[in-house]
């Protein structure tokens, strides 16, 4: 630095927002658990509240460890700014009630996580905001859902649980023709696959428990602005463009014409709400960061081996992942996913639930439990766990089978978990006998 | 604020957080090349808080101001008159970056008696700009975007960030560079910018009917405008000379820094 094209995406994994500690000489990001920060002067503290300085007052607004872990986010993302959240759940809720209060309208993608169709259907519709679900592929159905009092246009970079790829220039391209911005989740795919705002999203967040922090240890999520939706001109979002009582009457758009949308995020949402991040978390998760590319190249590889394992095995009738020809998204992935669409996909096993059972009970690398992104294997039933209320029918609705299971490939040798998969399959087959 | 300007589109200027007094010293501040005010926000929001009427502009045909862009660095050091009129404002200090600096310096020249400070930030004379930059913003901007954007950094970790915590500053400079050039359909801004700094050759006779006191704020690590290539302006000028640790983008990169300088600067 400096030269004539910004650092590449490993360099800023290691290096983007850190520096040498200036008090210490610390070189690793020093973990800041301070709830607040000595003010210089009585002048000093007032030029802080006022933000006629930049710098840290209160833990829950902002942080030095978080500021590293945010600015990196950003950087990795080619974004303006980030702000850390406590969960992915509070970076989604956190980008929503910025711009949108009751009254007002979503337009999201079907194939969502459950936790964002939970909050998006029901918590939300409580508050006033109302979301309409339309299937991600679906570009008409987009369309006409699209309302007077719609805020926000919201998918997955690949969506629940078919990993439908999200057509993010299309999408976007249909937002901004309406005025508005596009949400993208992208914490399957992080920004070493893919850069949502290289393709036209607006606004991304990341569960940055999953694999930015790669290690299954923390929760916490990330919101981050491209700084390039023109919310002036859209006319749309008024909590930008005109003043707000609740912080000095301040006009975001005019404080910062790119940054405008993290600043209220930051002034009111985070202010107010709370959910912010520990800095022992953003430390943690900083720690996944620096490794990010090397980890995400070994779940691509990983995947793909054991993908093509599970292809040639007579108990396993349908693989859900978009790399394969079958699969609908296949065109979409190769153009917006060549280094690979991640490491968590479905597969349904040919047999009854309690096949499925076997299954996962023969597992011994592999373990059970309802997280993804880690650096170990893991494997979920669905039939038997998140959704053992369901029959058949109703998880026939689902997209799921009796038979579904989920695969989160970790980082072990792949000849291992090949091996532990060809026994489970066989322990499977046994049991339906 | 919105300024109707004689002769001009009608004119935004940011004032800092609170209603423009015009009865206040003025503090005019003006971007550089394909800028708009929003790099001067911290800046002004203390200036106003402290004793000022400030005046963010944005140029013609930059940010929210409209029209087109002014053909020339001493065009644009007239339309800054032109505003303090339209302001009620006499006399005013100018605080200029990179591009900005020169409009503030000619200015000076122009109308010595309403120059009460000149604060040139990121500067240089001449301020010259190479043929393949020029030829590459002709031809590809965006890309033009992203070398003058990498150049105009010191480094991957700006504290404090700028405009706040978690702001990734390469990043907002990008957007903000991108927007700007996008906001003017049948012009390429950021080619006509480049080629008004390159082409600017009156600072050395400007320098000489300044009247006022003057200080020259500079990014050790600059390498768009590299700290030697203002010391003979300096010098014409009898300037203040102040350095800080960062590149071209000094008010972003060194908020706190570049304020003393400013506060030194306005007395």
């Amino acid at each position: 630095m400096p030269g004539s094209s910004d650092p590449g995406f490993d360099t800023l994994a290691l290096h983007a927002g850190a520096a040498p500690d200036p008090a210490t000489g610390a070189r690793a990001v020093p973990i800041h658990l301070s709830t607040s920060f000595v003010f210089e002067s009585s002048e000093h503290a007032a030029s802080l509240f006022n933000m006629e300085r930049s710098g840290h007052v209160y833990s829950r607004i902002s942080n030095p460890t978080n500021a590293v872990f945010e600015e990196r986010v950003a950087a990795l993302e080619g974004g303006a700014g980030a702000i850390a959240t406590a969960s992915g759940q509070a970076a989604l809720h956190l980008a929503v009630s910025t711009i949108a209060g009751a009254g007002s309208h979503i337009v999201a993608s079907s194939a969502l996580y459950g936790g964002s169709h939970n909050l998006l259907h029901y918590t939300l519709g409580r508050f006033g905001i109302e979301t309409t679900f339309v299937k991600p592929g679906d570009i008409d159905a987009w369309r006409a859902a699209i309302r007077p009092n719609t805020r926000l246009l919201f998918g997955e970079t690949l969506g629940n649980p078919g990993l439908d790829v999200l057509d993010i220039p299309t999408v976007s391209t249909l937002a901004h023709e309406h005025g508005l911005p596009l949400l993208v989740d992208s914490t399957f795919t992080t920004p070493w696959l893919m850069k949502p705002f290289d393709h036209g999203a607006d606004l991304v967040f990341h569960s940055a428990t999953k694999f930015l922090s790669g290690h299954g240890t923390v929760i916490g999520g990330v919101l981050v602005d491209s700084g390039q939706f023109d919310w002036e001109r859209s006319g749309r979002f008024p909590e930008l463009t005109q003043a707000y009582d609740g912080f000095h009457g301040m006009v975001f758009s005019e404080e910062s014409t790119v940054g405008a949308f993290l600043l209220r995020a930051r002034r009111e949402g985070l202010r107010d709400f709370g959910a912010c991040m520990s800095p022992h978390t953003a430390w943690l998760i900083l720690q996944g960061i620096e490794t990010l590319p090397l980890r995400m190249a070994r779940h691509i590889e990983n995947t793909r081996k054991v993908v093509a394992f599970l292809a040639g095995q007579k108990m396993v009738e349908a693989i859900g992942y978009p790399e394969l020809e079958s699969h609908p998204s296949h065109a979409l992935a190769k153009r917006l996913l060549p280094r690979g669409c991640g490491s968590v996909f479905s597969f349904n096993l040919r047999g009854s639930r309690a096949q499925g059972v076997a299954f996962i009970e023969a597992l011994k690398i592999f373990s059970h439990l309802a997280n993804v992104g880690d650096c170990r294997s893991l494997v979920i039933h669905p039939a038997s766990t998140t959704h053992f209320r369901m029959d058949d029918a109703a998880l026939a609705q689902a997209g799921i089978t009796a038979g579904t299971i989920r695969l989160s490939i970790g980082l072990e040798d792949a000849d291992d978990l090949i091996d532990d998969l060809k026994r489970a399959l066989k322990l499977a087959e046994k049991a339906g006998a | 604020m919105e300024l109707d300007i004689k002769g001009h589109a009608p004119a935004y200027a940011y004032t800092g957080g609170k209603p423009f007094a015009a009865a206040l010293p003025c503090v005019v501040f003006i971007h550089g090349a394909l800028n708009d005010h929003s790099v001067w926000t911290l800046l002004a929001r203390w200036c106003a808080h402290h004793g000022h009427g400030v005046l963010a502009v944005d140029q013609p045909g930059h940010g929210r101001s409209g029209g087109m862009p002014l053909e020339s660095v001493e065009a644009l050091a007239d339309w800054v008159f032109a505003l303090l009129d339209a302001a009620g404002v006499q006399q005013a200090a100018l605080v200029g970056h990179s591009m900005g600096s020169l409009i503030a310096l000619e200015a000076a020249s122009r109308a010595p008696e309403r120059v009460s400070r000149l604060v040139m930030m990121g500067t240089a004379y001449p301020m010259k700009v190479s043929e393949a930059l020029l030829t590459t913003a002709r031809d590809a901007p965006l890309k033009a975007i992203d070398m003058v954007n990498a150049f105009s950094h010191s480094g991957m970790a700006a504290k404090p960030s700028f405009p706040g915590p978690g702001a990734w500053l390469h990043g907002g400079d990008r957007a903000l560079m991108r927007r700007v050039q996008a906001s003017q359909r049948d012009t390429n801004l950021f080619h006509h910018d480049f080629s008004l700094c390159d082409r600017y050759a009156h600072g050395m006779e400007a320098a000489a009917l300044v009247q006022c006191p003057v200080d020259v704020v500079l990014g050790a690590r600059d390498q768009m405008t590299v700290p030697k290539q203002a010391r003979e302006i300096a010098l014409a000028l009898k300037a203040r000379v102040s350095t800080v640790d960062a590149g071209h983008a000094l008010m972003g990169e060194a908020p706190d820094a570049v304020l003393a300088a400013l506060r030194r600067a306005l007395g």
